[in-house]
């Protein structure tokens, strides 16, 4: 049950989205988020939506896999479309006591939730087209520039990469203490909210002090392997954008000036 | 109560690209009061199958009777089923959380619903069997206690079940040889008090042909091979394929066998060595 969450995690390819410079594809997913924001009418969001299919499709990575990845966040999106199409007032379409549905509201509810769904699925390429530690390394070189006023950018991206790298460790040990914990005779499915709750401590205490255990015996690691933060620091892989990258660029840009023309002209 | 497996198979992260098969083709029996040995390497799909004994994993296909109850039906309590199974994970220490080493120990009788003197008398015995002093033990944490002590005390909340069928996954590992002993000892011991069925898991093959009335063998997912343990280890050529070695003790006979002594085969305990090697001097001083 707990595997069954799959946002924010990597799925192995081999597709030209996947083979792209990091830092493209951030740039890249920002853009696409800026761009939804810019749009303000469905022709925009059938541009969009085009374009990410697209995406999809090169990456060879299954839609199914991507709209499963949508599921924890199902509540916020029917949360949203519920308040957008009850409390905008306008033409009434439908009355029941308080609830009213009017026109407009409708047409905002449907406008938000196809954003929020266009906006999750285009973020979630990002992660799932990128391996993690390259992931990582393009948001080091991105905020590089700002070293000079003081950010850490190198620690930065260490501490995500540490953390990203120990998700798949801590679910791992989560569901072993919570088979161990059920083994013995712990029952978390049933009772009322207070009992669930509850339920909860005989997991969670095992799972802090195993990430506290985690966490030390980690540093330890790389203390004994000389690690003192970013200064002086050499790669192994060294970014460098190739031919597909100034391709995809091309693509970015064209793409930015049709949702422009499009939404501001038309 | 018995145990019977019958051509179990589990497929993890189906329809993944992911997929593996973690075991196929998987069938044997466990009669009452037996001890089960299970060997095979790491990653040959012994901590899958134990899961599948006490329904925390759902096979495949395949089907698993416990005392004439197949638990892979539908609409089977799992709860009744964890009652009487008990099963001890690897490194369990790690599943302790109480404030005191009897209240964590009280974790899973009171999830039996006992009632609170019943639940005390419980603790203090389990605590007794995995050889630990209550009275001095129950009121300190879990957390400072040796690894050892951890150990025991987590085997304790099991043993406190009072389970029909006890599970032991590799309980011995990363242990120092008095607590490898000690911890062995007790299983020993709580298998002969209570009459239950003991599964163990071990890389240990001297416990191995020391403990158990019968032997299986896994590799890959698959059976490689079942029986006593006297037969399981005359099998030398087929264990050493799949990785495995022999109890140290049959090694050295066998080899001194090879060398031309005349004693018996597949010579599993140490005593039962020193028994036929005495015998065999003997008779040659004789001649």
């Amino acid at each position: 049950m707990l595997r069954d969450i799959t946002l924010g995690q990597y799925y192995p390819g081999k597709s030209c989205i996947h083979g792209l410079d990091a830092r493209i594809k951030i740039i890249a997913t920002l853009m696409f988020i800026v761009e939804l924001f810019i749009v303000d009418n469905f022709i925009g969001f059938l541009i969009a939506a085009i374009a990410l299919g697209l995406v999809i499709a090169v990456s060879k990575v299954p839609v199914g896999y991507i709209i499963r990845g949508l599921k924890p966040i199902m509540v916020i999106l029917i949360f949203t479309f519920a308040l957008n199409m009850f409390m905008v007032d306008g033409r009434i379409l439908w009355q029941w006591g308080f609830l009213k549905i009017t026109a407009e509201g409708l047409e905002i509810a449907v406008f938000m939730a196809i954003r929020l769904i266009l906006l999750l699925m285009g973020s979630s390429m990002l992660t799932l087209c990128t391996r993690p530690i390259a992931l990582t390394d393009g948001i080091e070189r991105l905020l590089s520039p700002f070293e000079k006023v003081g950010l850490p950018a190198h620690d930065i991206a260490m501490m995500m990469t540490i953390a990203l790298r120990f998700i798949p460790t801590l679910l791992e040990e989560a569901d072993k203490i919570m088979k161990a914990q059920q083994a013995r005779g712990a029952d978390f499915e049933s009772g009322n909210l207070m009992q669930r709750a509850k339920s909860l401590i005989p997991i969670l205490v095992p799972l802090f002090v195993s990430s506290f255990r985690i966490a030390q015996e980690l540093a330890m690691a790389m203390e004994a392997r000389c690690y003192r933060g970013g200064k002086n620091r050499t790669r192994m892989n060294e970014m460098k954008l190739r031919k597909r990258d100034y391709i995809a660029i091309v693509f970015l840009i064209a793409f930015l000036a049709i949702i422009i023309v499009e939404s501001r002209l038309l | 109560m018995s145990i019977q497996v019958k051509n179990l198979k589990h497929i993890y992260e189906k329809g993944m690209p992911t997929e593996s098969i973690a075991l196929e083709n998987i069938s044997f029996s466990v009669e009452d009061g037996e001890f089960l040995g299970i060997i095979g390497h790491t990653g040959s799909g012994k901590s899958t199958l134990l899961q599948h004994l006490n329904g925390l994993l759902k096979p495949s296909e395949g089907t698993i009777v416990i005392g004439g109850i197949d638990i892979t039906a539908d609409g089977v309590s799992m709860v009744e089923i964890r009652k009487k199974i008990g099963l001890v994970f690897q490194y369990p220490e790690y599943q302790l959380f109480e404030e005191t080493v009897a209240k964590d120990v009280a974790f899973g009788p009171k999830n039996l619903g006992l009632s609170e003197e019943e639940i005390e008398e419980r603790v203090k015995e389990a605590i007794e069997l995995v050889g630990l002093d209550y009275e001095n033990i129950k009121d300190r944490s879990p957390f400072e206690l040796s690894g050892g002590q951890k150990r025991r005390v987590a085997i304790a909340g099991v043993v406190a079940m009072r389970p029909e069928v006890l599970i032991l996954d590799e309980p011995t590992a990363g242990l120092d040889p008095k607590a490898h002993k000690d911890v062995l000892d007790m299983v020993e011991e709580v298998h002969a008090k209570t009459g239950n069925i003991t599964i163990l898991v071990s890389h240990n093959m001297a416990d191995i042909a020391r403990l158990s009335d019968k032997v299986l063998v896994i590799d890959n997912g698959h059976l490689v091979t079942m029986g006593t343990p006297k037969e399981v280890f005359s099998h030398r050529d087929e264990l050493s394929e799949v990785g495995l070695d022999l109890p140290p003790i049959t090694n050295l006979t066998e080899m001194l066998r090879t060398r031309g002594m005349d004693i018996e085969e597949t010579i599993l305990t140490v005593d039962e060595a020193a028994k036929q090697i005495a015998q065999y001097l003997k008779s040659k001083g004789n001649n």
